[in-house]
């Protein structure tokens, strides 16, 4: 039984304005928060690749010219940053993760996404598959920013948003669940904003 | 980037308020007792949760203020129209009883072993980490050399001013005044730059870790301007508002 806050009445107008659509734990910003752990890596496009890995081998690379050039969606999501802030209705384009493992024609049971800078993260394939997950490199009609992720990003926003790993450079295929940087310092392996899955045990 | 923390489960508790210590105009400093807090590393973060009369609930993150080994505190800073912050720095008094858990992060942290050159750069608020590894060097006997590099408004909104003056034993502290600066100021004005950061920052020969937190234009004009002056990525920690030590 949590004690009352004496003098605590608390805001609430979040989930009043939008009900059903902000997770528990969490406010609304209209701002973009930046959080990362490091420095940001600024990755010419010229330089840039993204390439499926299973067990060491590349199955399956592509340009950023190859990657602009694959069919591409535009999808209005709402994200949920595990420190507590949700943005709705964010407008992002990126090529969908369904697209790529196709073409890269590999089968596998989880991922870990891999970034500049060292950054990785894991997800199961099941929450990148069938139109959940995208390589996104524009935001709100323009490119995407360095400090948030650019030029491209994985955008996983049914989970936290530490899983829409910035900077990503590929996708590496694992048949067991592998802990990624922040899940290796206590954070959650899966990461369901639904269920406030912020840290281990949750 | 390789990680190294223990996973366990982290369990909400009751934690009471001892004791409340305005640290500045909008700026309090709130040291909590809780039954069962398994200690923390200097750099981790906490998280509060309010509780009002009708069951609403309201979480927040906050970095401890306190070395391992002090009883815990945060510092927490009022943003005029936060939802927990004004609550904890105006209504909150000692025998106050709150939920907490923690402790959480394990990448933006300092160990006492830990020898190498440390540049500390704080922006505002992004202090109170920081003060954490401060203070925990200075208890452990630690020798690594610190330079500290603290972007605030102006001296009246310097948190822990008497403490950070206080400083002595290889600790050198640099304040860059961006909007306010008293009569005869001869430091830093404005905005730290590039070249005002090559002041200040150790060189990158000398194998330094940086640890930078602040608002997000700061940290990052530090971090681009550290890696300018040759650190690598994994030699600068960062750590913003609205997530301390965390994704």
């Amino acid at each position: 039984m949590s004690p009352v806050s004496r003098g605590f009445h608390g805001r609430r107008s979040d989930e009043a304005a939008a009900p059903g659509r902000v997770p528990p734990g969490q406010y609304v910003t209209h701002d973009f928060p930046v959080l990362s752990a490091g420095p940001t890596p600024h990755v010419p496009t010229g330089a840039w690749t993204f390439s499926i890995r299973k067990a060491g081998a590349v199955l399956k690379s592509w340009t950023w010219q190859e990657m602009r050039a694959l069919p591409a969606d535009t999808v209005t999501v709402d994200v949920h940053c595990v420190t507590r802030w949700s943005k709705l209705d964010t407008r992002w384009e990126g090529v969908s993760v369904d697209t790529l493992l196709e073409q890269a024609g590999a089968e596998a049971a989880y991922v870990l996404a891999f970034s500049d800078g060292g950054y990785t993260t894991n997800l199961p394939i099941a929450d990148v598959t069938g139109g959940q997950a995208w390589v996104a490199f524009g935001y709100e009609g323009g490119p995407l920013e360095p400090e948030h992720g650019g030029p491209a990003r994985l955008l996983v926003p049914h989970l936290y948003f530490w899983k829409s790993a910035k900077w990503v450079r590929g996708l590496e295929l694992l048949e067991r669940d592998e802990p990624g940087f922040w899940e290796t310092y206590g954070y959650h392996m899966y990461g369901d904003p639904w269920r406030e899955q912020r840290y281990a045990g949750d | 980037m390789a990680g190294t923390a223990v996973r366990r489960r982290l369990t909400w508790q009751v934690a009471t308020v001892v004791a409340v210590n305005d640290e500045t105009a909008t700026v309090r400093t709130i040291e909590l007792a809780a039954a069962d807090w398994a200690g923390h590393r200097a750099g981790q973060h906490l998280d509060v949760r309010l509780t009002a009369e009708d069951g609403y609930t309201a979480e927040r993150s906050y970095s401890i203020a306190s070395a391992p080994g002090e009883p815990v505190t945060i510092t927490v800073q009022r943003l005029d129209d936060g939802e927990v912050s004004p609550y904890l720095t105006t209504e909150l008094r000692a025998g106050d009883e709150l939920e907490m858990r923690g402790p959480i992060g394990g990448y933006f942290v300092w160990d006492a072993d830990h020898t190498s050159p440390l540049l500390l750069a704080a922006g505002g608020s992004g202090i109170v980490p920081l003060r954490s590894i401060l203070r925990h060097r200075a208890r452990s006997g630690a020798t690594a050399p610190v330079r500290l590099l603290y972007s605030v408004r102006s001296l009246p909104d310097v948190i822990y001013r008497t403490e950070i003056d206080g400083l002595a034993d290889g600790v050198s502290v640099t304040y860059a005044l961006t909007r306010q600066q008293p009569p005869g100021w001869t430091g830093h004005r404005g905005r730290v730059d590039a070249g005002q950061l090559e002041d200040v920052a150790w060189p990158a020969g000398r194998d330094p870790v940086a640890y930078v937190c602040g608002p997000t234009a700061f940290v990052e004009t530090i971090a681009e301007g550290l890696v300018g002056l040759g650190y690598l990525p994994h030699q600068v920690k960062t750590e913003r508002f609205g997530g301390p030590g965390g994704p």
